[in-house]
């Protein structure tokens, strides 16, 4: 039986604005187990960073507002902690590693300076021992001569070895769980495939569970047991990878699986493509937030917004025919 | 779309349904040093010596990792960049003139000529925010290419714009809104609305669904399959997406450090790639679907892409190539860009097919 690490329950993250209120993430609960690859997907302006920021502790009053809910951590509630608690858990517990290597790491530091600073903070050592440890996570994730490259400043590194020296950085502390909010969508293909395989490799090694939050459908279905869609806020579906590929239960889900080109298939016709964009998180529509966009849309939609109904075991789907819609279509189902 | 009859006589030598063709195009860009007598210290090479041909009606795609000079090469074609040497021969009418089979070197035609040739070659940016003026309405964006080359009385341009609008899927009533009041994809079919405005025979489309959520890629993609359709428009589509580049290209030319080194067909290409470069390339494109991905052997490529100031010896590619000979025929002696099966062309010392996906 897998043991829970994090439980977020009923969290609403709210930003007020000159237009009105954003409800960025409205009303979502979901549990990452130990040392799962729990993957996020959703598009841009789906909530899946703003949860991530708000695990971290990284939502920043008066504008941005937890409203309801709670974050536990092994039973803590991270939400009701000091800061200075919730600076302990930060980088010692969980870790984060953001989309762009070159914004998250200081200009005028070395890279040893920041990997020291967050060593210090965080474990019980001297200078000397620090820079060991720093030495040895940079060789970790594949630094050539880290000795060397330890003194550098981050313009010295390339994009691919910056967002190494950031996952040395997350990984330094031994956290429990790593946040990976779009680790390499600023990367080439390339480099992307050795990061992700990188992680893979440390991530087993270590035990440390996997929060990878992405809008790449292809780079969760090799790396996440399980993986939640978000939309306009909310959590859409929820199933192991094989489930929410080849039994997909949200129109949603189906849509974006529809929309995605796909490198190993002949041309087809024509991309399925959802219709319209995402709705404004000022203004949600009545009932269902997609049904201003989905097919199978009927009257219940607009009176009312479906609950994330429990279908099968570890399947979830907040669609008011999630049980009636039959949602295969030849483009992405593949006999395994 | 073919004119067998009226076969050109220009030389050189080019095949009648060609509309572009590049030869041994080179772009360097210099590194200075100094404030006042800016010393010349070396050079960026962006694009050494590289050919291919865009046939009529045709998508031909552009594919390579960042730094690779693929962007470079699509702004030498439409002389945004002044290329360093080469040939760019665009063979096709010129508006106004009448149709012409005349061959045009773009490299070197005058000011004239080229403000003439603009009409029949546009492009369409990345980002959707930095390429339209902040300042100007929908209207005044999509009509300014008519304006530059003064076409038609305000009223007409306003009809022009309404009907732009309404091919690419905009509702023709928004023309008086500014650009922060559309959505990325909506902005990009205005980006797409303003190159379609002279009725252009080339569209250049520089990664134009790589900042799009993927349920509007999916959208602009379609719409711009529906435009070729439409319009028999040539398309020069440079992108990194591997999944996109399968979808909407007819052949696909990949680029490492300023060099072509695959080009063939689509499914050529796919399906039997040869050289080591794209092999890589390939088997890195995540595939979203867990049981191929679980199935599937990663090519890993070590280090990062080396500088384009100072490229390896030899075949560019031998500091990364799992299979190079090294110090040995891949470090001396640069490979050519051969024709191994027909329309396929490898510049590898070791080509092999070898199948990724």
């Amino acid at each position: 039986m897998p043991k829970p690490l994090l439980e977020v329950e009923d969290l609403r993250t709210y930003f007020s604005t000159e237009e009105g209120v954003v409800r960025a993430v409205d009303g979502i609960s979901f549990t990452i187990n130990e040392g799962e690859r729990f993957g996020v997907v959703g598009e841009s302006g789906s909530g899946k960073s703003v949860t991530a920021m708000s695990i971290m502790g990284l939502i920043e009053p008066p504008a941005g507002n937890i409203v309801t809910g709670t974050i536990k951590l092994e039973g803590r509630d991270l939400l009701r902690m000091s800061e200075d608690e919730m600076s302990r858990v930060r980088g010692g517990e969980i870790a984060m590693i953001f989309q762009d290597p070159m914004t998250s790491l200081n200009p005028v530091f070395t890279i040893g300076d920041q990997l020291t600073e967050t060593i210090l903070l965080h474990q019980d050592v001297t200078k000397k021992q620090a820079r060991e440890i720093a030495i040895q996570g940079l060789d970790d994730v594949h630094i050539p001569t880290p000795q060397r490259r330890i003194d550098d400043y981050p313009h010295q590194f390339s994009g691919g070895m910056r967002q190494r020296v950031m996952i040395a950085m997350g990984l330094s502390c031994n956290p429990k769980m790593l946040i990976a909010d779009e680790p390499t969508t600023a990367l080439d293909v390339t480099t992307q495939a050795q990061i992700l395989d990188l992680m893979n490799r440390l991530a087993d090694e270590r035990g440390t569970a996997l929060m990878l939050i992405t809008h790449d459908l292809g780079v969760v279905a090799g790396f996440c047991e399980r993986i939640q869609v978000m939309y306009a806020g909310g959590i859409v579906e929820r199933a192991t990878a094989d489930e929410i590929f080849y039994d997909t239960k949200h129109p949603y889900t189906h849509g974006l699986l529809g929309s995605m080109t796909r490198m190993d298939r002949a041309k087809e016709e024509r991309l399925f493509s959802i219709r319209g964009a995402p709705p404004s998180l000022i203004k949600l529509p009545e009932g269902c937030r997609f049904r201003p966009r989905c097919d199978y849309a009927q009257d219940v939609c607009r009176a009312k917004l479906p609950a994330l109904q429990h279908l099968s075991v570890g399947h979830d789907a907040a669609c008011h025919f999630a049980t009636e819609l039959t949602l295969t279509s030849d483009r992405h189902a593949v006999t395994p | 779309m073919t004119d067998v009859t009226s076969a050109p006589a220009a030389t050189p030598p080019m095949s009648p349904d060609t509309l572009l063709q590049v030869n041994h195009l080179v772009k360097e860009f210099p590194i200075r040093r100094g404030i006042f007598f800016k010393k010349e210290i070396g050079s960026v090479k962006a694009v050494s010596d590289i050919s291919f041909e865009i046939r009529k009606g045709e998508t031909l795609g552009l594919v390579g990792e960042s730094g690779c000079g693929k962007s470079t090469t699509a702004r030498c074609v439409l002389r945004l960049l002044e290329p360093t040497s080469g040939e760019v021969l665009y063979q096709g009418h010129t508006e106004g003139s009448g149709p012409t089979d005349d061959v045009i070197d773009i490299v070197v035609a005058d000011k004239e000529k080229l403000r003439l040739m603009r009409r029949e070659m546009q492009i369409v940016f990345q980002d959707p925010y930095a390429s339209l003026n902040p300042r100007m309405t929908v209207a005044n964006i999509v009509s300014e290419p008519l304006v530059v080359h003064g076409i038609g009385t305000k009223e007409d341009r306003l009809q022009t714009v309404k009907k732009l609008l309404e091919v690419v899927g905009l509702n023709p009533e928004h023309a008086n809104r500014y650009p922060h009041e559309f959505s990325g994809g909506q902005r990009q079919r205005i980006g797409v609305a303003r190159a379609l405005a002279l009725n252009p025979s080339l569209m250049v489309l520089d990664e134009p669904v790589s900042a799009l959520d993927v349920s509007i890629q999916a959208q602009v993609l379609n719409l711009m399959e529906d435009l070729q359709e439409e319009f028999d428009l040539t398309y020069l589509f440079i992108a990194h997406d591997l999944s996109v580049v399968r979808h909407i290209c007819d052949r696909v030319a990949v680029m490492y450090l300023g060099k072509i080194v695959e080009i063939a067909n689509r499914d050529d290409l796919y399906e039997s790639p040869m050289h080591p470069y794209t092999h890589a390339l390939m088997s890195a494109v995540p595939i979203p679907d867990p049981a191929v991905e679980k199935r599937r052997q990663r090519v890993i490529l070590e280090g990062d892409i080396p500088s384009a100031a100072n490229p390896p010896s030899g075949c560019r590619f031998h500091s990364r190539c799992p299979i190079a000979q090294a110090p040995g025929i891949c470090s001396d002696q640069e490979p050519e860009l051969r024709e191994l099966a027909p329309n396929h062309f490898v510049a590898c010392h070791f080509p092999e097919v070898k199948k990724v996906l």
